[in-house]
């Protein structure tokens, strides 16, 4: 196969600054179908910037982003649509849509973006309320949930669109390490079955352990180590070494 | 002159954003569900504050013009002075206010919300445009049901002012009705309902602003909800005297 067909995500030379703080600085890196990339950093060093920046919300000041062999640097909103069909999104807290039903949460994009029947998308709903433990929970809406459970049905609303990259924005935080595992065996399955990238930001290294292929550690704008867990885990940056290991 | 810059700065903003909503409201795919749940939100759930303020001030102004008509034997004209204020002036500018202060203190709060609980980046994500989706149906349903809200504050304001004449000078209906439209032209009651469609797209696109721009968090969405009511109650009162004089232009006989 091509080099280019089985790269999911490529950064060259990203810069992002906000104001006079320089929060990414010529980050270079690739992700290939079929991968799981765990993003670790301490705080504020630019993790969820990275996964705002595949997704194009926010754009970089220098640099090029390839998603799934489209450049979505300076792209228009039209391309930028098609790309984002191909990606799914688990935000940090969820963002659920509060005025919706868990079901409507996940039908919208089904109903939206594709030809399925009502029928069908009912099936694939349930389904993949199911997959992440809450089938019965459907009706409610986002208010009556625990963070747990909302960031359950956050993870489902973005596998619902079977998406070739999933950007998730700590999977595992506010779970008991049950649920973190059963979290993390399903991102494995989609990875596995659908080949699936994954691009996980995570602090809980116990599951960055079970699920990454690849580590890249971001500190002061830079990434500081990038590779397997054991070669991270022996890295001369002690930032790196320590986020592995402690 | 900071502030003045600032100001301009602002008002040109909020222009563009107003082009793009008229731009993009014209554009397919259009939300229809999502219209039709604003009008309900916006029009339906503002009924009763219209209504019952109408009645209030129709009554409370009859008590007032009554009191000084009276010391020129001129109290048979109070039905159509109630009529042309209400359906030229009052009822259009406070219908506008009303709204105002209930709907666009409401579209800033949630977009705002929206914004800092990252569900608009969400909808963005999903591939939906959140423009489309958030804002235009917002705008239309306050320039769609502003004109109707304002009907209901007028003759509200006429059914008040009524009763009250009833209560004091026993007025039979009929001939209230008829001294209240006596004086009363199509050109006074068409253009000054219609003009508040615009009051209506000055609220919507104003407030949805204020929510949609805002990067401030939790904190912005208090501050979008208090300057959504207060800019758009302002723009309204300033785009009052602009309008007027563009009716007393196209229809010179409205000019009492």
């Amino acid at each position: 196969m091509n080099e280019l067909h089985t790269i999911a995500v490529e950064f060259k030379q990203v810069s992002k600054s906000f104001g006079t703080q320089r929060v990414l600085n010529d980050v270079s890196f690739r992700l290939e179908h079929g991968q799981a990339l765990c993003v670790l950093g301490r705080s504020g060093t630019g993790k969820s910037v990275t996964l705002k920046l595949i997704m194009a919300l926010i754009r970089p000041d220098s640099g090029a982003i390839w998603v799934d062999q489209e450049n979505v640097v300076g792209m228009r909103e039209h391309g930028l649509s098609s790309v984002r069909k191909k990606l799914g999104y688990l935000f940090q807290d969820a963002a659920l849509f509060d005025s919706f039903t868990l079901y409507e949460n996940l039908a919208l994009p089904l109903v939206r973006l594709t030809q399925k029947s009502k029928n069908e998308i009912n099936e694939l709903v349930q389904q993949t309320l199911t997959d992440v433990g809450l089938g019965s929970h459907g009706s409610k809406y986002p208010s009556a949930l625990s963070g747990g459970m909302r960031k359950r049905a956050g993870l489902a609303r973005a596998l619902v669109l079977s998406p070739k990259i999933l950007l998730a924005d700590e999977p595992s935080s506010g779970l008991d390490r049950i649920t973190a595992s059963e979290i993390d065996q399903l991102l494995m399955r989609r990875r596995d079955e659908h080949g699936t990238a994954l691009v996980i930001v995570s602090h809980d290294i116990h599951g960055v352990r079970r699920v990454a292929d690849r580590v890249a550690v971001l500190d002061k704008g830079y990434i500081v180590a990038f590779g397997s867990v054991e070669e991270v885990s022996q890295s001369e940056n002690d930032v790196a070494r320590r986020l592995v290991t402690e | 002159m900071r502030w003045l810059a600032r100001w301009l700065d602002f008002v040109g903003r909020v222009g563009l954003f107003g082009m793009r909503v008229l731009a993009d409201s014209l554009r397919p795919p259009f939300e229809f569900a999502a219209l039709w749940h604003n009008l309900a939100e916006v029009g339906n759930q503002s009924l009763a504050l219209i209504v019952v303020s109408g009645f209030a001030l129709g009554a409370v102004m009859t008590l007032h013009t009554r009191s000084t008509l009276v010391q020129f034997g001129a109290t048979a004209m109070i039905p159509a002075v109630q009529a042309v204020s209400f359906f030229v002036e009052i009822g259009p500018l406070v219908a506008g206010l009303l709204l105002a202060g209930r709907v666009g203190s409401g579209i800033g709060a949630v977009l705002a919300n929206m914004r800092a609980t990252e569900q608009i980046d969400a909808v963005e994500s999903l591939s939906i445009d959140s423009f489309k989706l958030l804002v235009v149906p917002r705008v239309l349903a306050c320039v769609i049901s502003l004109p109707l809200l304002t009907l209901f504050m007028d003759f509200a304001g006429l059914l008040g002012g009524f009763l009250s004449e009833e209560l004091t000078s026993h007025v039979a209906p009929g001939l209230y009705l008829s001294r209240a439209f006596d004086h009363l032209q199509w050109s006074n009651f068409i253009a000054p309902t219609l003009k508040t469609a615009v009051f209506g797209f000055i609220i919507g696109s104003v407030s949805a602003h204020f929510g949609y721009t805002t990067d401030k968090g939790a904190k912005g969405v208090g501050e979008a909800a208090t300057n959504s009511v207060v800019v758009s109650s302002l723009l309204i009162i300033v785009a009052d005297v602009l309008l007027i004089k563009c009716i007393y232009f196209l229809f010179p006989d409205t000019a009492l």
